[in-house]
């Protein structure tokens, strides 16, 4: 069945699909998204249940191998140390992120000129900043200005959240070294914003808020968005995107929740899938004029793939922390953030406090690194370490390496018959030392912040949260997928918004980002609204 | 959980026979302690919500239960549930060591149940309630920390 073409057509309802609908829709133009995840039920989150920890390690595993919903895509992925994390649903991965929600810094996007490695991008910082400003109004963001490792910016910030005990422990430590440490900016509410309550400190930000005080974009730009008209189509799976001779989109090959085939024209496309779904709908997309998949001309489809390697540094206190209660993030530091030439790695990375954990991870962690035994000694193991354990994660810089890719499986399938996307990673050299630095110096503030036992994993195996640069934007078509302005190359009416256009990772959480650069990308396409296609 | 959450449980699929070794496994996971008055995983109540959380994973875990069993008639002649505490003891050290991914799972399983019963939790001074809505109180601690570095003139790098 094929209805009448629709002006603009998103596929993916997550972070940047959600900012780009909501922008595009002052136009009035016929907009329509289609998610191949459902409309998300707070009320069915697993903090509104006794069994939340266990339910947060099934149907709402951030691995979707784990998960295997009918809405999820199967991912081969033993190729890859580091195994994707992601959601399918209205949100996408907002549903389940923590929220931590830094601004990339301005030397982050000229590490070429800076380092003399990878590339610039062809957008700077100030180019973001009202972007950037426009997103946090309609995320919400708390947090405290004057961070000495930033620029001032024009944020407008709730209160931060509270310190905790855990953060002030950790504070207690950077203060020691004399390092620097800042409350960290989230995208969580402090207070009611927007229609929505403030947290109420569950815990349990990583299974989905039940409060609502957590912005995903289920709760922050869908009801604006779709309240000034832009429909959006839920169990939708997008197949491929179709051309005409010309080698113009035309629209796309779906299927709907029970399997039947569709077709929807549109003039323009936007792909809004995330680093790793998108390279999968481009590379499927295959046609006469694009016999290695669509705008594929660089060679660069799926290539670049960035996670963030992240280094996992945990201790034991005497004293009780916050355990499971309050938001999993309080307060960050930068000390090691910038390129550093007396060491022996280029770039840097931000340690995120993680302020504590429920008492089912406490024993399954426990019991993996046989600090918890089977047996009698089990409880008064239990004790020593429940409520007792805090630490950080780092997030390290990844840099972009064209070995680094998403391919298509040639066997496995989702339950469309649609290709899997398949991932082969190697760490770099760079990652790995740049990892031992960060659990090294990450020890060093667990001890002088009164921990103990302290253990590590790097990579976080699970990890995979962030996906980056399969679709990287630039100036050259030889070397880039998109333009400046997140239009294909090669594709006058296709435009990609989401992970995928990163030319390099920085060392922070990517989602403040990627949004802020969709509302640049949409504000680009108002703006050429008559000559869109020239 | 408390006795109400699980009344209703539907019969599980498991034989008796494997609902006979997880009981002896989910007790030697987790033991009653005197020291600290807590029921053991094997306790009726923990139990039943752990063989009704089982029933969720049936067939991964009827395959760990089966590799025990295996296991047991391979080293002792004799099934799991036949052997006697010492020789179940080196069985599970062995099960451990040859089987991590299945102890694994069963010791999740049994770690999910046991410490959302309401004893349990009372016995951590945890409230026997979810998360949500009432949610928790976190201090908001002491700002004055930040003093130091709110003194520090800015150090981030300067783009070209
Ligand atoms: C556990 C976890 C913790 C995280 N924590 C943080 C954090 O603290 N801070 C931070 O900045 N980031 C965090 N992230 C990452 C953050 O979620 C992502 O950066 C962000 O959601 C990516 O936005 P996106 O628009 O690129 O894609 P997504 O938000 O992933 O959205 C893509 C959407 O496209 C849909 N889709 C894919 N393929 C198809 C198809 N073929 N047809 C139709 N629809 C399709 C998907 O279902 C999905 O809804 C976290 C992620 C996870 C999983
Ligand atoms: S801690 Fe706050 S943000 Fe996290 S789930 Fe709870 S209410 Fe939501």
């Amino acid at each position: 069945m094929t209805e009448q073409p629709i002006d603009v057509l998103i596929i993916g309802a997550g972070a940047s699909g959600a900012a780009m609908a909501w922008s595009l829709a002052e136009t009035r133009m016929r907009i329509v998204c289609l998610e191949q995840g459902d409309m998300m039920k707070p009320a069915n989150y697993p903090s509104a249940g006794r069994d939340w920890e266990a339910r947060s390690q099934a149907e709402f595993s951030i691995s979707p191998n784990q998960r295997q919903l009918p809405v999820d895509y199967p991912i081969a992925e033993e190729g890859s140390p580091i195994k994707v994390a992601n959601f399918n649903g209205v949100g996408g991965g907002t549903v389940l992120y923590a929220g931590h929600f830094p601004r990339f810094h301005p030397s982050d996007f000229h590490v070429k000129s800076l380092d003399g490695v990878a590339d610039d991008w062809p957008v700077d910082y100030a180019t973001l900043a009202p972007h950037y400003a426009e997103n946090d109004r309609m995320m919400g963001v708390a947090g405290l200005p004057g961070d000495p490792a930033y620029p001032g910016d024009n944020a407008k910030r709730m209160p931060p959240l509270p310190l905790g005990k855990t953060g002030e422990a950790l504070a207690k430590g950077f203060n020691k070294l004399n390092w620097h440490w800042w409350p960290s900016d989230t995208a969580i509410t402090t207070e009611p914003y927007d229609g929505r309550d403030k947290c109420i400190n569950l815990g349990a930000c990583l299974s989905g808020c039940a409060q609502g005080a957590k912005a995903s974009t289920d709760i922050t730009y869908w009801p604006h968005a779709m309240r000034a008209g832009v429909e959006l189509r839920t169990r939708c799976r997008v197949r491929e995107i179709t051309v005409d001779e010309d080698g113009m989109a035309t629209g796309v090959i779906y299927y709907d929740g029970d399997g039947v085939e569709h077709a929807l024209q549109a003039h323009v496309v936007v792909l809004a899938c995330n680093g790793v779904g998108t390279p999968r709908i481009l590379l499927n997309s295959k046609s006469i004029a694009f016999p290695d998949g669509l705008a594929n001309s660089s060679g660069l489809v799926g290539k670049n793939l960035m996670f963030h390697p992240y280094a996992s540094i945990m201790g034991v206190f005497d004293e009780q922390l916050d355990g499971y209660k309050g938001p999993n993030k309080c307060i960050r530091s930068q000390e090691f953030y910038e390129t550093d030439t007396t060491r022996d790695f280029v770039r840097g990375y931000t340690l995120e406090i993680v302020r504590g954990f429920g008492p089912v991870s406490t024993a399954i962690s426990g019991l993996q690194r046989n600090k918890i035994p089977w047996g009698a000694g089990h409880h008064r193991a239990f004790r020593s370490l429940f409520n007792h354990v805090a630490g950080m994660v780092a997030i390290c810089e990844d840099l972009p390496e064209e070995h680094n890719r998403v391919t298509l499986d040639p066997d496995l399938k989702d339950s469309d018959g649609i290709p899997a996307p398949r991932i082969n990673y190697t760490l770099s050299q760079n990652s790995l030392k740049m990892m031992e630095h960060a659990i090294a110096r990450g020890s060093e503030v667990l001890r002088a912040a009164g921990a103990h036992d302290i253990f590590t994993q790097a990579p976080i195996s699970y990890g995979g949260w962030h996906l980056m640069g399969t679709a990287r934007m630039g100036t050259d078509p030889a070397r880039s997928v998109v333009n400046e302005w997140g239009r294909s190359h090669d594709v006058k009416n296709l435009f990609v918004i989401d992970g995928s256009i990163f030319v390099t990772s920085a060392g922070v959480n990517p989602t403040r980002t990627i949004q802020a650069l969709a509302l640049y990308i949409a504000e680009q396409m108002k703006q050429r609204l008559a000559n869109l296609f020239d | 959980m408390s006795d109400q959450d699980i009344t209703g449980v539907a019969a599980t699929s498991f034989t008796d026979e494997e609902t006979q070794i997880l009981k002896i496994l989910v007790d030697m996971i987790i033991p009653a302690s005197d020291e600290y008055s807590l029921p053991g995983a094997a306790d009726a109540v923990i139990f039943a919500d752990i063989l009704a959380t089982a029933e969720a994973r049936h067939g991964p875990v009827c395959a760990a239960l089966s590799a025990l069993d295996e296991l047991a008639r391979e080293s002792q002649d004799n099934g799991f549930t036949a052997l006697d505490l010492d020789q179940r003891d080196g069985l599970v050290v062995e099960f451990r060591r040859l089987h991590p991914a299945a102890a694994d799972l069963l010791a999740t399983i049994t770690v999910q149940c046991y410490y959302r019963d309401d004893r349990v939790m009372r016995a951590l001074d945890m409230e026997t309630r979810p998360p949500f809505p009432a949610g928790f109180t976190v201090d908001q601690g002491d700002w004055s920390l930040l003093n130091p570095v709110r003194g520090r003139p800015e150090f981030y790098r300067k783009a070209p």
